[in-house]
């Protein structure tokens, strides 16, 4: 055990490679003998969001997706913050830590940088990472510690029972906006690409197959991973994404983002605008040629960027699936390589020769 | 001419100039010297916040004062005996502080006009006669220096900045100490600009011969080795203690160091010194901001590493919540608070004790933690371990408060054993504890109530910490109103059990009728104080407090043993309010908050009326 976590040689040639990534995210996490199934993950404790909770299906979702990367249990943490998803460790059978408000990023980093044999998965929502914890969520994207980050995005507080959050649009009419919200709400996908982040994504709640897709390349991925969740809170801000699942109108204003395909929904296309950004023009007017077709792998982030303004002014198209995922090292490879550099320069620490280290004198 | 060679027993140096004038190199490199020749010695750093306030003002002035003697000291001293003053500021800054008598050492070439304006001087001290009860030896140092260095390629600004090596050489003459080292220095810090390297060695060297050839001193000085115990030595600042005791902490303990941190004065070095000691495994994260910090490296600890977090008071206030959280899961962790003057942003560079309660008490609900806090710069390293000695054992944060004078301060430091060093060790759990095979994460060790510590990657213990109250041994979500009141109970009495030393009593003539007690760096003062009252002939006891919690079992005993209770704080009564409250013991304070260390003459005074007072009764 104390070989596991101890010494320098942890992390050696994880994310060395010039690939894309993919596959490498769990390279250094030990794998389970056994096969495994959604049993397995899930805790004794008994599951207590309100019914209806969106964040029922994430569990769900995550606790029958996680059998199939055949990881050891024991090397899978979940960290959380405060809020109605900030419960989700609790109700998985790995280890985990329900921290305050708005530091899972940051009591996760330590972890992650240290521990490069661990998958560490941070769940927060849109109040916890992007109000308080703000600053932790953008500076551990942009030095790409290996997290999976899971962005439950309700665009309302839940667990203190309905204020506006960060998300919420303008005007929203909630108990601390009386006569609506002034805030111009922060859109979280722009947010993690503004700070460069490595891996960045959307799904939603309801669509199990797409948001377990989305996983697979988070955790593929190794670095930090931002994943937005839309998640409906059936109690503060019912239906907030329902044009997305509403099957009159979802098919014509999800964009769905995936590699090497054109950008479109059933009925609207990206395409290029002549000033240069990005625009939606009806699908049957245009040049199938002219679609954008997407480039997650693009290593500069302006063309993501861009895609992720497209669903302003809200909701009329909506861009879902990965946005970016570049290869860039991970933060605890980087920290891992000084170690050794160290070792290599100076020799293993030698604590006598430290101290003695300076200039000394002898008496007696 | 030969001149006058004078014995001394002890002096005290202060080098003060502007902050661009490198008075603290030339402090650190007088000091360095001094260590070699084997004087026990004291240093006291002193500079402004600001990192080049204007020139030759006030606000810029930057000193830094030494004592060495031929037997061991307590103090940086009191009073200089000597003032090297680089300008009128320097001088005006400082003059208050010295005795009639002593010696000024003041660069006329920086008593112009408008500089003496700056500080509002009517006219040129140096040429007026006001100080006439002083030995002035005016000396023309920057012209000296720039003479000296007419031959060298370097431009003259280059040369009037080598004018602190002509007064490091000038006083190195005239007290004899050896110069070897400041020229191997000056090569090593100049190695990539060699005309540089030897200019300012030719300076330091004009500086000598000018002390050996000018009137203007007739004496020199001689102040023996000092007989310290038998060892080997190094001179050390608290921080780099501090930073050292942190490494021989993950080595003893067996465990990975941590260190999240976020650059604060005066708190800094620390962090800069781990960095540089990656080969002992170290990982060093330079936080985005004062919770992060404390965050990553309580994330580091339940992962299994030894976390640390290094900060001053502000940073302390923003770390209240993660501290509490550590308390709650009960997992290991270091804070370090390397106290500076507050409130708020305070006075950065200057000393002070005003966290003691904020690190006892400075959190939401019942939250204890041991606070310990080291004596002397050198014993920063010996805190460190006990830090890590008690954090483990117990998995508790534990708080350690060094202040800036421990920290910037230091002193000839006897080099302990490497196989004296305690072991630290305390393994993880690695099997289920519970029945049927269950893992029960607060089930305590009967003898330290500590709980288990199962690190990720243990196969079968897995299991959720957290925030939220914790039911008794399973750790599972409790809101149960008996189960709260025994954790609470619990948690506090882990801490009130730590097993710490008893409080030691120093009256050597076993009659006093009073006691000194003090905690932390207020130690060599009070100690240097009792010294001069008991030189006198009066009695007085002294005992000073490392473990500010759990307190030693017998200090209620000790505090009830004497008449009086002398308390020196350089707070308002903080440690005082805490005993009155748990002895009720009617402790007599004595509070300074001036930024800066008491004085041994002045506690000498303060012990002498209480011992007085007494006899009035």
């Amino acid at each position: 055990m104390t070989e596991l976590i101890n010494g320098t040689g942890t992390g050696a040639g994880a994310g060395k490679g010039q690939g894309q990534g993919q596959g490498q995210g769990l390279s250094l996490v030990p794998k389970a003998e056994a096969r495994q199934s959604l049993k397995d993950f899930k805790s004794d404790q008994e599951v207590r969001w309100c019914p209806g909770c969106g964040d029922y299906a994430i569990l769900a979702a995550v606790q029958s997706f996680l059998p199939e990367l055949g990881l050891k249990r024991e090397n899978i943490v979940f960290v959380s913050g405060i809020g109605c998803s900030s419960r989700f460790p609790y109700y998985l059978n790995t280890y985990g830590v329900h921290s305050i408000h708005g530091r899972a990023p940051a009591i996760a980093t330590g972890l992650a940088a240290s521990r490069p044999d661990l998958s560490v998965w941070v769940i927060t929502g849109d109040g916890d990472a992007l109000s308080i914890g703000g600053n932790h969520l953008i500076h551990a994207l942009r030095r790409n510690v290996n997290l999976n980050i899971l962005l439950f995005n309700n665009r309302i507080y839940g667990l203190t029972k309905g204020q506006y959050s960060p998300t919420s649009e303008v005007g929203k009419i909630t108990k601390s906006t009386p006569m609506g919200s002034l805030d111009k709400p922060f859109n979280p996908i722009s947010l993690a690409l503004g700070a460069e982040a490595s891996f960045v994504a959307r799904t939603l709640d309801s669509d199990r197959k797409h948001l377990q897709s989305v996983l697979r390349e988070a955790t593929a991925h190794r670095g930090a991973s931002l994943v937005e969740i839309y998640q409906n809170c059936n109690i503060f801000n019912d239906n907030a994404f329902e044009p997305l699942k509403d099957p009159e109108v979802r098919d014509d204003i999800t964009l769905k983002l995936e590699h090497g395909l054109p950008i479109a929904s059933a009925s609207k296309a990206v395409v290029r605008a002549a000033d240069g950004g990005l625009e939606v023009v009806p699908r049957q007017s245009v040049d199938p040629a002219r679609i954008l077709v997407h480039d997650a792998h693009r290593p500069d982030p302006s063309v993501a960027f861009a895609l992720s303004r497209l669903d302003e002014p809200a909701f009329e198209h909506v861009p879902i699936g990965i946005f970016r995922q570049v290869d860039r090292p991970s933060y605890d490879t980087l920290m891992a390589a000084q170690l050794e550099e160290a070792v290599a320069q100076k020799g293993q620490g030698d604590l006598a020769g430290l101290l003695t280290g300076g200039d000394t004198w002898r008496i007696g | 001419m030969t001149k006058q060679v004078q014995q001394l027993d002890r002096v005290i140096i202060r080098f003060a100039g502007d902050s661009g004038d490198g008075m603290q190199l030339t402090g650190d490199r007088f000091t360095a010297g001094t260590a070699e020749f084997g004087n026990d010695l004291s240093t006291l750093p002193n500079f402004p916040a600001e990192i080049r306030a204007p020139a030759g003002t006030l606000p810029g002035v930057s000193s830094f004062q030494l004592h060495f003697a031929d037997h061991d000291i307590l103090t940086p001293g009191d009073a200089p005996n000597v003032l090297v003053a680089m300008n009128p500021a320097a001088l005006k800054a400082n003059l208050a502080d010295l005795p009639r008598g002593a010696d000024i050492i003041a660069n006329t070439d920086e008593f112009t006009k408008r500089n003496l304006a700056k500080v509002g001087y009517p006219a040129n001290p140096l040429e007026d006669g006001s100080l006439a009860e002083w030995r002035l030896h005016a000396v023309p140092l920057t012209s000296l220096t720039v003479k000296a260095l007419e031959t060298f390629d370097i431009s003259k600004k280059d040369a009037e900045r080598a004018k602190n090596m002509f007064a490091l050489g000038l006083l190195s003459w005239l007290y004899h100490r050896p110069t070897e080292h400041t020229v191997s220095f000056l090569q090593t810090k100049f190695a990539r600009k060699p005309e540089i390297a030897k200019a300012n060695i030719a300076a330091f060297q004009a500086g000598w011969n000018y002390g050996e050839t000018t009137e203007s001193f007739s004496v020199s000085y001689e102040v023996k080795p000092a007989r310290l115990a038998p060892g080997l030595y190094r001179n050390i600042s608290g921080n780099q203690a501090l930073a050292y005791g942190l490494i021989a902490a993950g080595v003893q303990t067996g465990l990975p160091l941590f260190l999240g941190s976020y650059p604060i004065t005066p708190a800094s070095d620390i962090l800069h010194e781990l960095s540089k000691h990656k080969q002992f495994g170290i990982r060093t994260f330079q936080a985005e901001d004062e919770i992060a910090g404390v965050g990553a490296a309580l994330g580091a600890a339940f992962g299994g590493a030894l976390g640390v977090t290094t900060t001053s008071g502000p940073g302390v206030a923003l770390k209240a919540e993660t501290v509490g959280l550590a308390v709650t899961t009960e997992l290991p962790l270091i804070v370090v608070d390397v106290q500076r003057a507050g409130p708020s942003t305070g006075m950065p560079t200057k000393t002070e004790q005003t966290d003691l309660l904020m690190a006892l008490f400075g959190r939401n609900g019942e939250s204890p933690l041991p606070v310990i806090a080291p004596m002397s710069p050198s014993d920063c390293f010996d805190a460190a371990l006990e830090a890590a000695r008690i954090a483990v054992a117990y998995r508790t944060p534990v708080m350690l408060l060094s202040d800036g004078y421990l920290a910037n301060g230091s002193e000839p430091w006897r080099l302990p054993e490497i196989d004296d060093l305690p072991d630290l060790s305390a393994p993880f759990t690695t099997a289920p504890n519970g029945p049927d095979g269950a893992f029960l994460p607060f089930l305590r060790d009967p003898d330290t109530l500590a709980r288990p510590w199962a690190v990720p990657g243990t196969p079968g213990l897995e299991h959720r910490i957290g925030g939220i109250e914790k039911a008794d041994g399973t750790g599972n979500i409790s809101y149960d109103p008996d189960n709260h009141d025994r954790m609470v109970r619990l948690r506090q009495a882990k801490i009130d059990g730590i097993d710490v030393s008893d409080l030691a009593v120093d009256d050597p003539g076993g009659q006093a009728r009073v006691l000194v007690v003090g905690w932390g760096s207020t130690y060599g003062a009070i100690a240097a104080g009792v010294r001069r009252v008991r030189a006198a002939g009066g009695q007085v006891a002294q005992a000073h407090l490392r473990h500010l919690n759990p307190l030693p079992a017998n200090t209620g005993e000790v505090l009830r043993r004497y008449d009086k209770v002398l308390l020196p704080e350089i707070n308002l009564g903080q440690l005082a309010l805490l005993l009155r409250a748990r002895f009720l013991v009617d402790v007599i304070s004595y509070n300074r908050v001036r930024g800066l260390p008491f004085k041994a003459e002045e506690l000498a005074g303060v012990i002498q009326d209480v011992i007085d007072s007494g006899d009035r009764q």
